[in-house]
């Protein structure tokens, strides 16, 4: 029963062995705590319940754009923050997904597309209350819990985004064993026969959906309070790819997947892509043709072909 | 009256060209049954060709846009035979990444060669003129995007009602099994079909570059573009492509007239609308 929470534990000694190893990289590491979280639900979505989406940027951004507001206008508590990101996240989700979950296929990736460039060119055009196209600025987060300062360095900003990916990890890891979660399952793998036995897909996928996206709305709220800036790259099509792909890297529908590769996604990326963005492309080009014709399941499931390949299966790299 | 002639004049226009860029596209999808993300990347290829061969070399404007389109379709051929090939069997999700993957690839590519920066294509003088219709005027360039986007759906319908070829890929659209199982060589079929898109897919982007610039970011600025005409004309309907691309021109264009600051909420907000209560799209099969 405890094999089970080793990798969580292992990641958790990583993420604070990571704060004493690189003190002057607190703003980069926090930042992959942040797409941590964003690749997390994307895992529930995509991973768990098979909703293929290119648009979880939308979610996300809906949830830095709320908490930023939020923060200017009404109260600049973060914690009060997270949640209305995470509400205006997941009411999006479930606005835009009575629509999508009816879709599928070819059909349903355009539209998540679409819903994100939709928000993009709201985001744009309200520029009175958004920023527009500058982004908006002037975003002072208050004390976390009222004892902890933001602070110049990050520190602050690190432990709360550790806390919060921690909290999305193993919400997220209760979801998946839940009735819930094998339910999603079931529906990834045959939506007829769950639809036989008598669940209701579309509810099912939707509640998924509207979940994600609430937890896609806590990651753009980090991103918000902790960079202090909100820009329309939060709708980007790029971030929607760039999250997909870090997942499929790590592996779908496993969580621990999902933080391996969006970890090694960013550390490339840190490294590639600082000089030129352009020539990041053909890494980033070349490393998704990779995964898709060499690593289908993800380096997650790495271990389980190593092994069965040491076992002579015939079916080892599957 | 003159602002609904301005409407449907630049609404065609802008709809043939969708349909031009298009309607490989969907034709591929509807027979390989592949989500190609990267569709769009063979416009801007022939686009940048186009450019290069124009601009750099200074050849004519009809000799560039030919060897464009045929280098295009050069380079779409091995890309079919060696990657895309794969490709088919993948799963959906698979077949997104990878091919966003080749976007990336193609776009990164053209930055390499060209740089960033607008790729414009000089127009001849004689497509800048502009023709007295005797109530209006109108771009030489503008009626040849309708003429010739007229001539590609009457070439499409010529080539798929009335030669073998067509045959066999109606056959193989049906359905692919029993096609090969008949004797088609589907392999050519799928190999010569994707050539003819991405030869479209370059015309469309030459003819298109006034309205849709050509840059290294082409691909996926427009790639929900180009999707939607797909999504809405049904996969694999030609015809359907034809009417989703002229509905989707004319309702942008009139809301860029009427609505300038709100043209892609409208146009997306509808489209959504559409595929809720339409989800087969306009000529789909129901699945």
């Amino acid at each position: 029963m405890t094999r089970p929470f080793i990798p969580a534990l292992v990641m958790l000694i990583a993420a604070v062995a990571a704060f004493f190893l690189f003190p002057y990289n607190l703003a980069f590491l926090t930042r992959i705590l942040i797409m941590i979280v964003l690749v997390l639900s994307l895992d529930l979505v995509l991973g768990f319940a098979g909703i293929a989406t290119l648009g979880q940027a939308a979610m996300y951004g809906a949830g830095a754009y709320a908490a930023g507001l939020f923060a200017i206008h009404v109260w600049a508590d973060p914690v009060a923050g997270l949640l209305i990101g995470a509400l205006a996240g997941g009411a999006l989700a479930a606005l835009s997904g009575a629509v999508l979950m009816r879709t599928q296929g070819l059909t349903l990736i355009m539209l998540t597309i679409a819903v994100a460039q939709i928000c993009a060119e709201i985001a744009n055009q309200a520029r009175e209350v958004t920023g527009g196209a500058d982004g908006m600025r002037g975003i002072r987060p208050g004390k976390v819990l009222g004892l902890w300062e933001f602070d110049f360095i990050g520190i602050t900003g690190y432990w709360y985004a550790l806390t919060i990916a921690g909290l999305v990890f193993a919400a997220l890891f209760v979801i998946g064993r839940s009735p819930f979660g094998l339910s999603l399952r079931g529906i990834h793998e045959s939506p007829a026969r769950m639809e036989a036995i008598g669940v209701s897909v579309y509810r099912r996928r939707l509640a998924a959906y509207t979940l994600g996206g609430g937890i896609a709305g806590i990651a753009g709220a980090l991103s918000a309070q902790i960079t202090q800036l909100v820009s329309l790259e939060a709708f980007s099509f790029t971030l929607s790819a760039e999250a997909l792909i870090m997942l499929i890297l790590g592996g779908t529908g496993r969580l621990y997947g999902a933080v391996l590769g969006t970890v090694i996604f960013m550390a490339v990326h840190h490294t590639a892509a600082a000089n030129d963005p352009f020539n990041w492309l053909f890494v980033i080009g070349a490393l998704v043709l990779a995964v898709v014709f060499f690593l289908p399941s993800g380096i997650a499931a790495l271990p389980t072909s190593l092994k069965r390949l040491a076992k002579g299966g015939r079916h080892a790299g599957s | 009256m003159s602002l609904l002639l301005n409407i449907a004049v630049d609404g065609i226009a802008y709809g043939m060209i969708l349909f031009m860029i298009a309607v490989g596209l969907s034709v591929t999808m509807g027979l390989m049954r592949v989500v190609n993300l990267a569709h769009g990347g063979f416009a801007l290829i022939g686009g940048a060709l186009a450019h290069w061969l124009g601009r750099e070399l200074g050849l004519p404007f009809v000799a560039a846009a030919a060897l464009a389109i045929a280098g295009t379709v050069a380079l779409a051929i091995p890309l079919e035979r060696l990657v895309y090939r794969r490709i088919y069997g993948f799963g959906e999700l698979q077949q997104v990444l990878a091919t966003i993957g080749l976007t990336f690839l193609m776009i990164a590519t053209v930055n390499l060669w060209l740089g960033s920066s607008l790729l414009a294509i000089p127009l001849p003088e004689a497509l800048q003129r502009s023709i007295d219709l005797g109530f209006r005027q109108l771009t030489a360039h503008r009626v040849t995007v309708i003429v010739v986007g007229l001539a590609v759906i009457l070439g499409l319908w010529a080539l798929l009602d009335r030669t073998r070829f067509g045959i066999r890929l109606r056959a193989a659209v049906d359905n692919r099994d029993t096609a090969s199982a008949l004797g088609i060589d589907t392999g050519t079929i799928y190999t010569l079909t994707f050539a003819l898109g991405a030869g479209l897919a370059a015309l469309g982007g030459i003819l298109g570059a006034e309205l849709l610039p050509i840059d290294a970011y082409y691909p996926l600025r427009y790639m929900v573009l180009f999707l939607i005409v797909v999504a809405i004309g049904g996969l694999g309907s030609i015809l359907g492509s034809f009417a989703a691309a002229l509905a989707i021109g004319l309702v942008e264009t009139a809301s860029r007239y009427l609505l300038p600051d709100f043209a892609t909420i409208v146009t997306f907000a509808l489209v959504i609308l559409f595929l809720a209560l339409r989800p087969q799209g306009l000529l789909g099969r129901a699945s």
